[in-house]
């Protein structure tokens, strides 16, 4: 990547940002170190980090992959708000000059703006997102009518790649450990809906209780905050009726 | 080759099966107090308009079994909500859960419907 | 890591706060109203002694308050019934906040009005 020059920053003059970034280790401790990062025009956090790891310090451990809006690889805490960073103009979130940068909340750190997804993913398993077959390959295709009223549901919340930005934002998740979170539930969710799943009360069991949907306060801030503008929220609020509706029907 | 049943059936644990059972009593009791809490409010508001003297309420609650039983529903509805919500705020803000937690929540519960029902007997009977 | 008060700034989690608060100081609440009403156990008397300390205007203003706290845990929990089991859109939470906080204050109003 060429250097970035003064002639090269329309608009912005040769100016400078003040970013602090995140150091630290396994062990939670750490501290925010500062940089002076060049400020281009169109510049996004991703690039910022980027900059950071390629001129300042090659020791700075960061994540991302496709750079684009597609993957969720890149999700950290800009000035205190999970964000996909490749998305994420500067311009945007900026405070005055400052960027705070950081790894995502409520998952434990394995080095500076890098996350363990482990529990992320276990809590997706615990919640039994996994689809359940019925049918064999000597079955009929299943007909599912797209306009149903059902599949209407899991079309709405099918898109959720895993980039962990609602579970980074959900206060539940940081007050309660065993919740489950909002991307395990919807995805859940959109199994509960499948009709041609065959674990639905497993499911509705997996998510029910003080660690299932349950918990959920309806604070909407995963809803708020997620970049594929998902609702969790409307998901887990389908939970709760399918749920209800087990425990007054003696199925749960 | 048959894929049913590839996920073992796990049953609901007892304590989650008690917790999904709580938030269901919990939305209930919410349900009727939210008929309970608007005739209360409406009612406060007539009869403050009126003065609030003990003759002027007494008068219209005592012998009044119409009141005695919405107040004592009120009051049975109170007992199941009002603990349920502490109980989740002392999980969450106190970590506070367990055993002893949820005997606190069930002795708040008793201890206000008793209190309830004293009330409701001292003005409705 | 734990997320900031930047996480927190949006409408939907005040709602949240506004509802906990008010159910904790109402369960709080709840026995002193119970106890004061059983006053009226030792007649008429005991109870108007009672009524008559309520007049102080710091506990009128404190009626109030709880009044509020009622009105206002009562729409938010209505407004939290209606996207749970109803299933409003959360999107349209704007509005669902503005109808439960405005109600709040319209009962109230109506209640401190009525006591002045």
């Amino acid at each position: 990547m060429p250097e970035p020059s003064a002639a090269k920053n329309t608009g912005a003059g040769g100016a400078t940002l003040d970013v602090r970034v995140w150091r630290g280790g396994a062990d939670g401790e750490g501290r925010y170190q500062r940089f002076s990062v060049p400020r281009l025009a169109s510049q996004t956090v991703l690039d910022v980090v980027t900059w950071i790891q390629r001129h300042a310090d090659p020791s700075l451990a960061y994540r991302f992959a496709c750079r684009v809006g597609m993957c969720g690889s890149c999700a950290m805490s800009v000035n205190g708000v999970a964000r996909w960073t490749c998305r994420t103009h500067v311009a945007k979130v900026i405070e005055g000059e400052r960027l705070d940068i950081a790894p995502l909340a409520n998952l434990p750190v394995v080095r500076d703006l890098v996350t363990d997804m482990r529990e992320f993913f276990d809590k997706w398993a615990r919640a039994k997102g996994q689809f359940q077959p019925t049918a064999t390959r000597h079955d009929d295709f299943a007909v599912v009518r797209p306009e149903s009223q059902a599949r209407a549901q899991v079309d709405a919340a099918i898109e959720c790649i895993g980039c962990g930005v609602c579970y980074a934002s959900c206060e539940v998740v940081a007050w309660n450990p065993e919740y489950l979170g909002p991307a395990a539930l919807n995805r859940a969710w959109t199994l509960v809906r499948d009709e041609r799943d065959g674990a639905r009360l497993d499911r509705l069991a997996a998510v029910s209780g003080d660690a299932g949907c349950h918990a959920c306060h309806t604070h909407t801030t995963c809803t708020e905050r997620c970049p594929k503008h998902l609702s969790p929220t409307a998901s887990i609020a389908g939970l709760k009726r399918a749920t209800a509706l087990a425990i007054i029907k003696g199925d749960l | 080759m048959s894929t049913k049943g590839v996920l073992e059936r796990e049953p609901l644990s007892s304590r989650a099966r008690g917790e999904a059972r709580a938030w269901v009593a919990q939305r209930v009791s919410a349900a009727v107090l939210a008929l309970c809490v608007l005739v209360h409010l409406v009612t406060m508001i007539v009869a403050v308009r009126n003065g609030l003297s003990a003759d002027a309420i007494l008068d219209r609650t005592r012998g009044n079994l119409a009141w005695a039983a919405f107040y004592s529903v009120f009051v049975l509805a109170v007992g199941v909500h009002a603990p349920l919500g502490l109980r989740v705020v002392a999980a969450e803000w106190l970590q506070w859960r367990g055993r002893s937690a949820d005997i606190a929540c069930v002795a708040i519960g008793l201890a206000l419907i008793a209190l309830g029902a004293r009330a409701v007997a001292a003005v409705a009977l | 890591m734990r997320s900031g008060w930047a996480n927190r700034g949006h409408p939907a989690f005040w709602a949240f706060v506004v509802h906990r608060i008010s159910g904790v100081l109402l369960a709080l609440f709840l026995p002193l109203h119970f106890l004061a009403l059983s006053q009226a156990i030792a007649g008429a008397g005991a109870l108007d002694a009672f009524l008559a300390w309520t007049r102080n205007p710091w506990v009128s203003a404190s009626e109030v308050a709880v009044v509020f706290l009622l009105a206002a845990h009562f729409t938010g929990g209505l407004r939290l019934l209606a996207i749970e089991f109803i299933g409003w859109k959360v999107e349209s939470q704007k509005a669902l906040l503005a109808l439960a906080g405005g109600g709040a204050v319209f009962f109230a109003l109506l209640f401190a009005l009525n006591l002045v």
